[in-house]
């Protein structure tokens, strides 16, 4: 029966509020081997299962298609292909209707899905999809973006210009310029759980989804499209993700609308769940780009005016491409202030899978750049990259001053940046470190040593307004017990904990009390993917407004009931404090049901103060910025390029903590993804346009053993958020992640020292050991001749 | 040759459950019959490629009459190489009273998991740790971990996780240790000593009683193919989906399994793990240890096989080269025929072996290198570890006492077609005094004996460069100097 433990009703606290670490609420099932993820769910009488047949070639019209070796193949039951979709062929998420379910007369990119089989096994399924016979009548494909020009060369989406002051002119009469390019890799998400959906088909046009998903409403609404149905004959569930980082945002709308479709026109339940090389290979990315740069600034290393151009390779269509080129664009600032700035996106047409969301959305390359002036400016002044960065930070917080307009026209408010470099350079021991470092490598002929310093201000809001909106369901049941659920969905993160957390906080319950669902359309309809940083701020919210309206019609009930004031009605822990006596929450609860109060109630939340003109690039297009700041140092290898993190101290802002523990790990994940990105993860396309790095023998994310040997991280325990946020806490998804920009910039300090410091490194992403040894022997090269004049 | 019994049926256990199963094929993996058939969903697919770990599940296997458990990857574990082993998943891990078990009650108060998915394997190959080292240190967890892949964590709740385990429960009274000596007889229980065949016509799996057994089943049955560790072959099967019928399993004929040393010459059996390799190595050619702790995690370790990374013949296998510097021999076997060559003409071309229809490797004999003599082995790749190399270099020398090259062989890995001597550079160092100098002149050499190719680990001119750097490398290293010659995450051992 019912076996969870009495609630304490003398408690002083409650157990599971906010600002309190807890353990992920399903833990316990993650290590028992008992946490249920799409493929555990028990299938089905009778569930088939698809398989996919992909392009193998990068761009082509397709001439003939023989699909009968496939049909016959032992246990196909159906063949699916584009003209069995029976609404609209499209999921593009951009309204560019440039993203077929299943490629219809023309392949655009090496691995795009063409047909799908459904078997009776997942093995069957995948046997046949390879013996399709397609001819292609091969078309030039684009490969690259290097190359490319953004005025004339073919974009998926309207390029976004940021543009504050006048750069031409002050970069023109700027006593001191640097001008040049860099590359800066992709990233695979390599989730460990791969796309994957299950779809049930239901009565008349009804249909559900368990797909892993990010945006549930998204996906909804993609696979309403493909069947031309109306939404609400679909529904979408998911419990929890294995891994997302925004590689299901968008990505998992194919396999669901296919593994719907299918549902729907044979009448069974159909699951597909893609093989990691399939995955890898048809699946968007995290967007590669190439940046140049064309920075104006003085002798002492101010900052005068920048010139920016952030290409991207979009992949064959627009997919989410143009909002992450402007949010690259949005952080080319990083922390900096530019006096006169000009910062342009090209968001470049390629015949390669289409690159999508990932855990910084652009703003990570956009620091990239930012990072990189900074350090041609240290090497052309002379000066030590850290001295520069702090030179030309925004005004903190408070100080009235001109520094403080970012390229878009927002003012920043709330900079803390200052502080935290400061209390994080005197924690770490920077000054002392660099003068061992530099004693080091005089005395170490083979092996040299790096160090940097850098920080991240990261906005916090979708710069698409509509998108900053979230719901909640709670329901009080009788016995007290509360049953919770919001729109945002569960990867890992602990969102659902924290903003069980919020409701236990407003119930004053204990969290055991308050039951996490899975994320379902039917129950909170209309809801922002779980993105942007986004789902604590949102959700939580949301929830708290659901738990206070009940909470307000119980203080209604009781103040009625027992007849006394309303604000002589207190929330105490587990019971409530009605005039002078306390009664059970769980007893209140059960009065109030007796007297016929709803106990249910849906809340909303949506986002004050923001606005963005993307025409104008005007805006206040974040509510609030994360700030932090990482110091790594690295050894490497001059004869090989190998390297290690010797140590790594991160400093970093999440306003109160909802839940310390699960923001640390937010924070220490968040930064070895970023290193992973900056270092070792390297995406590689042969001339054919054939992914090559597809599998995780071939594409090479940290392991343990790659994480700093010492890996200091911690909270800054004095801020809290500028804006009235839920408890005063801020976003933590994202901003960690470019902390990592710290270690490639102690390998580009690293590689500086072989040639004394004199020139900038000019070291690419991912700095791989063949990058950095290729940028090693570069540098000598460079000291060895000629004296160059620039 | 004795006739041996011949039983069709795969016998095991799985968790606490006798296991007997006929309708399997050679090709069916232990995740897709844990999985599909057994609903024990707990064994995640992360890769199926081995890499990942998210699959990582416990192989215990009677090793000269002792139960020893491995964790291994059960996405590339065929079904055939268990039988008479112990599989142990996470749903078999239990503490006192049905609570988590040490393990996973560390990963829940350390907060290891975040998504959840790697967690299960990251358990199983925590737990494998702490069976043999209930206080490990920070290396060896790391090591231990090379394995298993956690997108969310940053690994570092896993490791605080790792050293506090101990702190939950004593692994002595682990289930599995009480459980011993009964899964022991059980275990033995199964030895019939008979061959095992399962299936027929194209669907067909031989686990050989014996090495004679295995000689005579590969005589009559030349096209097999035949799977010691199948960290290779179970790639095949699941990513290029090639029909391996009939499937040969000799991981378990334990006359393969030999490690011997006679007259300063090692002998390392075909059956031979890299984990069981690494026990002899590490003592007696500290290098190749060194080398077999970056090929693969522990997974890897605990199935691939030395005698298999030759025999399949990879450009890029790790062994192949250092054996060759050392001057290994290989002993191939057809029947009762045996013959040995120098294990550097066993690799004819790419893809092409001194290998002939019916015959297997049986051994390789590693010369043991003299005191005084330098050996050394460097691997180059993206990744430190679980990484293929990019570039491997394997270097043995002999001094004179003039201080001469009296004696030199160098092998590459990544650079040919085929693992290759550098003669070119050996010829223009032997007979001359070794100094900087004189390998710095050497160094063009290597233009002559390696074009190398470009791919996704490397292009061609770092491949080259590296080769190059690495004979620095080995240089400096009999200089005998104390300053750091490379980067690592142990300091050197």
């Amino acid at each position: 029966m019912n076996k969870h433990a009495t609630p304490d009703l003398k408690a002083a606290s409650i157990k599971g509020g906010v600002h309190v670490s807890q353990q992920h609420d399903s833990a316990h099932k993650h290590v028992a081997g008992n946490a249920v993820y799409i493929d555990d769910m028990p299938e089905p009488a009778g569930t088939l299962h698809g398989g996919l047949g992909l392009s193998t070639v990068a761009h082509g019209v397709i001439r003939s298609m023989d699909l009968s070796a496939v049909r016959t193949a032992p246990g196909v039951v159906a063949v699916l292909t584009a003209a069995d979709v029976p609404g609209e062929n499209d999921i593009s998420p951009s309204a560019m209707h440039d993203d077929p379910v299943l490629a219809d007369g023309t392949v655009q990119f090496h691995g795009q899905p063409i047909f799908c089989v459904i078997a009776q096994t997942r093995d069957q399924a995948r046997r046949a999809a390879r013996l399709g016979k397609i001819e292609y009548q091969e078309q030039p494909a684009v490969l690259d973006i290097w190359d490319l020009d953004p005025d004339t060369d073919r974009q998926v989406f309207p390029a976004l210009t940021l543009k504050r002051g006048d750069a031409a002119a002050a970069l023109a009469r700027a006593p001191r310029r640097v001008t040049a390019r860099m590359r800066l890799g992709g990233q695979d998400h390599f989730y460990l759980e791969g796309q994957v959906s299950l779809a049930v088909p239901g009565e008349d046009s009804e249909v559900t989804v368990y797909c892993s998903t990010q945006g549930p409403t998204e996906t909804q609404h993609m696979v309403a499209h493909a069947l031309g149905i109306p939404s609400s004959a679909v529904t979408v569930e998911i419990r929890r993700m294995g891994g997302g980082f925004g590689g299901k945002e968008t990505q998992a709308n194919q396999c669901a609308a296919i593994a719907a479709i299918a549902a729907k026109k044979l009448g069974r339940a159909i699951k597909i769940r893609l093989d990691r090389d399939e995955d890898m290979t048809a699946t968007g990315k995290r967007h590669d780009f190439v940046i140049d740069y064309d920075v104006g600034f003085d002798d002492e290393g101010r900052i005068l005016a920048v010139d920016y151009v952030f290409a991207l390779r979009a992949g064959f269509s627009a997919d989410l491409s143009g909002p992450v080129g402007d949010r690259a664009l949005f952080h080319c600032d990083n922390a900096y202030f530019f006096p006169d700035v000009q910062a342009r996106s090209a968001l470049f047409h390629t015949n390669t899978v289409s690159n999508t969301a990932f855990r910084g959305f652009g703003g990570p390359q956009g620091m990239v750049g930012a990072e990189r002036v900074i350090e041609e400016v240290a090497f052309a002044v002379g000066k030590d990259p850290l001295e520069i960065r702090k030179l030309n930070f925004y005004d903190a917080m408070g100080e009235n001053g001109a520094r403080n307009v970012t390229p878009y026209h927002q003012k920043v408010e709330d900079c803390i940046i200052q502080r935290i470099v400061a209390e994080l350079e005197e924690g770490c021991s920077y000054a002392r470190r660099r003068r061992e470092i530099a004693a080091f490598n005089n005395n170490s002929r083979f092996v040299k040593r790096g160090i940097a310093l850098t920080p991240v201000k990261f906005g916090i809001s979708f710069t698409k307004t509509e998108a900053n909106q979230a719901g909640a369901l709670v329901h009080v049941y009788a016995d007290g017990s509360v049953h919770m659920n919001h729109g945002g969905t569960e990867m890992g993160q602990g969102l659902h904990l924290k903003v069980a957390q919020v409701v236990a906080e407003e119930f004053q319950i204990d969290l055991d009390r308050v039951r996490i669902t899975a994320t379902t359309t039917d129950k909170v309809p209309n809801t922002a993917p779980t993105a942007a940083s986004s789902g604590a701020d949102l959700n939580g919210m949301a929830a708290q407004d659901a738990a206070r309206q009940i909470k307000n019609r119980l203080i209604d009930f009781a103040a009625e009931r027992y007849q006394v004031p309303r604000d002589q009605i207190v929330f105490l822990p587990n019971r409530v404090r009605v005039g002078n006596q306390e009664i059970a929450f769980n007893e209140l609860v059960r009065q109030a049901f007796v007297a016929r109060i709803q106990l249910s109630a849906a809340g909303f939340y949506k986002t004050p103060k923001i606005h963005w003109d993307r025409s104008k690039g005007r805006g206040h297009a974040f509510y609030y910025f994360a700030y932090g700041a990482a110091c790594s140092e690295v050894s490497v290898d001059t004869l090989t390029g190998e390297y290690v993190v010797e140590r790594t101290d991160i400093l970093h802002d999440v306003g109160r903590s909802l839940n310390p523990a699960i923001d640390l790990g937010q924070i220490e994940g968040g930064f070895v993804q970023g290193m992973g990105w900056l270092t070792t993860e390297e995406l590689v396309w042969d001339d054919k346009g054939r992914l090559r790095t597809h599998a995780p023998s071939t594409y090479k994310i940290p392991l343990a053993s790659d994480r700093p040997k010492i890996f200091n991280v911690a909270l800054t325990d004095w801020s809290q958020a500028y804006e009235p946020t839920i408890h005063r806490s801020k976003a933590v998804g994202e901003p960690p992640l470019p902390l990592a920009i710290s270690v490639l910039h102690a390998l580009s300090d690293a590689v500086a020292s072989v040639a004394e410091h004199k020139a900038c490194p000019r070291l690419d992403a991912p700095a791989t050991p063949e990058r950095v040894l290729m940028a090693i022997e570069r540098m000598k090269a460079q000291a060895d001749g000629p004296t160059s004049g620039g | 040759m004795a006739k041996v019994k011949v039983r069709s049926e795969l016998r095991f256990l799985l968790n606490g459950d006798d296991v007997v199963v006929a309708d399997v094929g050679p090709d069916e993996t232990l995740l897709d019959y844990l999985r599909l058939r057994r609903a024990l969903r707990g064994t995640k697919e992360g890769c199926a490629e081995g890499d990942c770990g998210a699959c990582t599940v416990l192989v215990g296997k009677l090793a000269a009459g002792k139960l020893v458990y491995e964790s291994v990857n059960a996405c590339i574990r065929f079904m055939g190489s268990l039988d008479g082993c112990h599989v142990v998943t996470i749903e078999h891990l239990r503490g006192a009273d049905g609570a988590l078990h040490p393990v996973q009650q560390a990963m829940v108060d350390f907060h290891g998991s975040q998504c959840g998915f790697c967690t299960p394997g990251f358990v199983m190959s925590l737990y494998a740790l702490w069976m043999r080292a209930p206080e490990p240190s920070v290396a060896a967890i790391e090591k231990a971990l090379q394995g298993n892949l956690c997108r969310c964590t940053g690994y570092e709740a896993i490791v605080r996780a790792a050293r506090s385990i101990s702190r939950y429960g004593q692994a002595a009274k682990d289930p599995l240790a009480a459980e011993r000596k009964r899964v022991t007889e059980r275990l033995a229980a199964l030895r019939d000593d008979a061959r095992v065949e399962v299936g027929s016509g194209g669907r067909r799996l031989i686990v050989p009683a014996s090495a004679d057994d295995f000689a005579s089943v590969l005589e009559k049955e030349p096209a097999a193919t035949v799977v010691a560790g199948s960290t290779d072959v179970g790639l095949w099967v699941t990513k290029q989906m090639r029909d391996i019928s009939p499937a040969v399993f000799i991981g378990g004929i334990e006359d393969l399994r030999a490690i011997s040393e006679e007259k300063g010459v090692v002998t390392i059996g075909a059956g031979v793990t890299y984990s069981e390799a690494f026990a002899k190595l590490s003592k007696r050619i500290p290098a190749l240890g060194r080398l077999i702790d970056r090929i693969g995690g522990d997974q890897v370790r605990n199935m691939g096989t030395i005698g298999g990374n030759i025999a399949n013949g990879s450009p890029i296998g790790d062994t192949p080269p250092p054996l060759i510097a050392l001057g290994a021999t290989l002993t191939l076997r057809k029947g009762r025929k045996r013959r040995t060559i120098p294990l550097e003409d066993f690799f004819i071309a790419y893809g092409k072996q001194d290998r002939r229809p019916g015959e297997f490797v049986e051994a390789v004999l590693v010369p043991v290198p003299a005191k005084g003599e330098h050996f050394s082995v460097h691997k180059v790749s993206k990744r430190r570890e679980e990484d293929i190399t990019a570039t491997l270099g394997a270097f043995y020398l002999v001094l004179a006492r003039n201080g001469t090259v009296k004696s030199i062989r160098i092998a590459y890995g990544g650079m040919a077609a085929t693992p290759k001597r550098a003669s070119a550079v050996e010829a223009a160092l032997l007979g001359k005094p070794w100094t900087e100098a004189n390998v710095e002149a050497a160094l063009p050499a290597y233009d002559l004996d390696f074009s190398p190719l470009t791919d996704m680990r490397a292009t061609a001119a770092y491949r080259a460069l590296v080769a190059k750097n690495l004979l620095m490398r080995f240089y400096q290293e009999t200089t005998g100097t104390k300053a750091p010659l490379t980067v690592g995450r142990q300091e050197a051992a």
